[in-house]
């Protein structure tokens, strides 16, 4: 494995010499590997979005570097436009940025400029929309006769079709309900194992990211709170809590059973999970058939 | 009772564009009494934000009645005392708040009822605190967090002195303090003002807090009850996809396999302390 993002001492500042300056993200270090999907948490205002818009060059990091492929995006500042195709950012409610005729064309534009054409091109829509589970015969729909859900996968589609090296949601099941997380969620999944890219996902549902998350990035008042194994990360739960944070309510739930004194293991993240370890356990003592 | 919602129907008007006309609200009783806290939840589509938008007269029945503490809100000349009784707070808080400063967003409301000044003065501060945000009063609001914005939104509903606030999916795009601070005001609003609340949400875990759960499908009510009745009824939900608590779903599952389970549990804490008796 080789890291696909390193960021070296990171650091942003909002209104710099103005009475309002803030620093957002304040000497963040980390590296991301290739194929990883990464959970990014943290309480409203912690940074996170000012930290992820400067992974694909959308803002200048006022210090610090961040290198994609080892090369410090901002070397050459006339081609940050490359870095964008390259680092595909899906941003909040992104549905409200659809605004094509069609649902085809509004996938293809991210695509068609980064240069794509002819059955190249089609290829890319068609393949983003299978991602995002768009049936064939919606691409030639409006986009505004979509559903709401749709609307977002046809969004993120677009993004898709750009065969980003790295693609970052910011809270892409925010507002849907819990099927339309679900079935996104899923896709998320899918199109991360499939086509093997870095994924870093935005959220505020700790249960989400402890379903898909193979490390999770906590982000706490501008600075990297933890970057660790999803488990590592959720086994901190009091830690969490302090910082506005939560664990999912079953990781919860057995950990107070492991204090008292029950033998279990010291991070569960799901509800399957819970209940593999907590059946068998029932067996082995004949409390259950 | 202080909402009575009748066998009402509703539909979006899509016969311009030949499609069918379905009905988004589909044949819905219910009924809402003074100082309760009700929870509504269902899929994206189910019909529970039209349904709310019946609760002041912002829609109207295609076919049968709504009434607010006993006005029937298709009469125009009550249209303004029921919008005065119920108030409405949306999901999201950037398309609520439409003055520079907290204080003058939630003076909006009333000033638009021409209340007398000072009382504006008087029912702003007391909104402000009734929220928790007296201190932000002369912030600028999008300044604040989500979970702040939405409290000033609520106080905002609050200043017209409603006597029921409908919230449409408040805590959607907030974190989870945002939502806590939120719902704590909710609760404190409805225990101490004996306001009464209908929460839109999708968060079951918020759900359980209410004193009862409607569940809305296909424009229609699946089921009705106090929390523990409608998330004991793990198998029907699931049947239509919606959520549990992971508690009541961790419950359920060990108890299909023959667990000692007397009741399914809501919170993570009354689930930890039923399977330590069961693993005891």
């Amino acid at each position: 494995m080789s890291a696909i993002l390193e960021l070296k001492n990171l650091s942003f500042v909002y209104g710099a010499g103005t009475p309002f300056e803030k620093k957002a993200v304040d000497d963040v270090s980390l590296s991301i590997e290739q194929g990883e999907l990464i959970g990014i948490i943290g309480h409203t205002g912690s940074g996170k979005s000012t930290l992820v818009q400067m992974l694909n060059g959308l803002m200048k990091p006022s210090q610090g570097q961040v290198l994609l492929g080892g090369k410090n995006i901002w070397e050459n500042p006339k081609k940050i436009r490359d870095i964008r195709f390259r680092v595909g950012m899906v941003f909040q409610y992104p549905e409200y940025q659809l605004f094509e005729e069609t649902v085809y064309k509004d996938i293809a534009f991210g695509a068609a400029n980064k240069g794509l054409t002819g059955d190249e091109l089609d290829h890319a829509v068609r393949r983003a929309a299978e991602f995002t589970g768009l049936r064939p015969d919606m691409l030639e729909k409006s986009p505004f006769d979509l559903s709401g859900g749709e609307k977002r996968r046809a969004a993120i589609a677009g993004v898709i079709a750009m065969n980003p090296e790295v693609l970052i949601l910011d809270e892409p099941t925010a507002g849907l309900d819990p099927m339309g997380r679900e079935l996104l969620l899923s896709q998320i999944i899918h199109y991360h194992k499939e086509k093997g890219n870095t994924v870093l996902l935005v959220s505020h549902s700790m249960e989400d990211i402890a379903r898909v998350a193979d490390r999770v990035l906590v982000m706490n008042r501008s600075h990297l709170f933890m970057l660790d194994r999803t488990r590592e990360v959720f086994a901190h739960g009091d830690e969490l809590e302090k910082i506005g944070l939560r664990v999912p309510q079953v990781t919860k739930i057995m950990q107070a059973l492991r204090e008292q004194g029950i033998d279990l293991p010291d991070s569960v993240l799901t509800v399957d999970e819970a209940f593999d370890t907590l059946s068998s356990l029932l067996q082995r003592e004949g409390k259950i058939w | 009772m202080f909402i009575q919602v009748e066998n009402v129907c509703f539909s979006y008007d899509n016969v311009d564009e030949g499609l069918p006309v379905k009905n988004a609200v589909d044949g819905v009783s219910l009924t809402v009494n003074k100082g309760e806290f009700v929870a509504v939840i269902g899929h994206n589509g189910c019909g529970k934000s039209t349904l709310a938008k019946h609760l002041n007269a912002m829609l109207l029945p295609d076919s049968g009645k709504v009434y607010v503490d006993g006005d029937d809100t298709s009469d125009e000349n009550k249209t303004w005392d029921i919008r005065e009784k119920v108030g409405l707070v949306l999901q999201n808080p950037d398309n609520q708040l439409v003055a520079s400063i907290v204080e003058e967003d939630v003076a909006f409301g009333p000033e638009n009822l021409g209340v007398d000044p000072k009382i504006i003065r008087e029912r702003v501060d007391w909104a402000l605190k009734a929220v928790g945000m007296y201190e932000y009063r002369t912030h600028a609001p999008h300044k604040l967090s989500g979970g702040q914005k939405q409290r000033v939104a609520i106080a905002g509903v609050l200043a017209i002195r409603p006597q029921c606030i409908v919230l449409d999916e408040p805590t959607a795009m907030l974190d989870p303090n945002g939502r806590d601070e939120v719902m704590d005001t909710l609760h404190k609003l409805n225990r101490e003002l004996g306001i009464t609340v209908v929460l839109i949400t999708h968060y079951m875990e918020e759900a359980v807090t209410a004193g009862r759960v409607i569940v809305m499908d296909g424009g229609r009510v699946l089921t009705e009850g106090t929390p523990r009745e409608v998330f004991s009824q793990v198998e029907l939900l699931k049947k239509h996809r919606l959520d549990v608590p992971q508690a009541a779903e961790l419950a359920f599952r060990l108890k299909g396999c023959g667990a000692n389970i007397p009741a399914i549990p809501l919170s993570a804490e009354e689930c930890a302390a039923m399977l330590r008796e069961v693993l005891q």
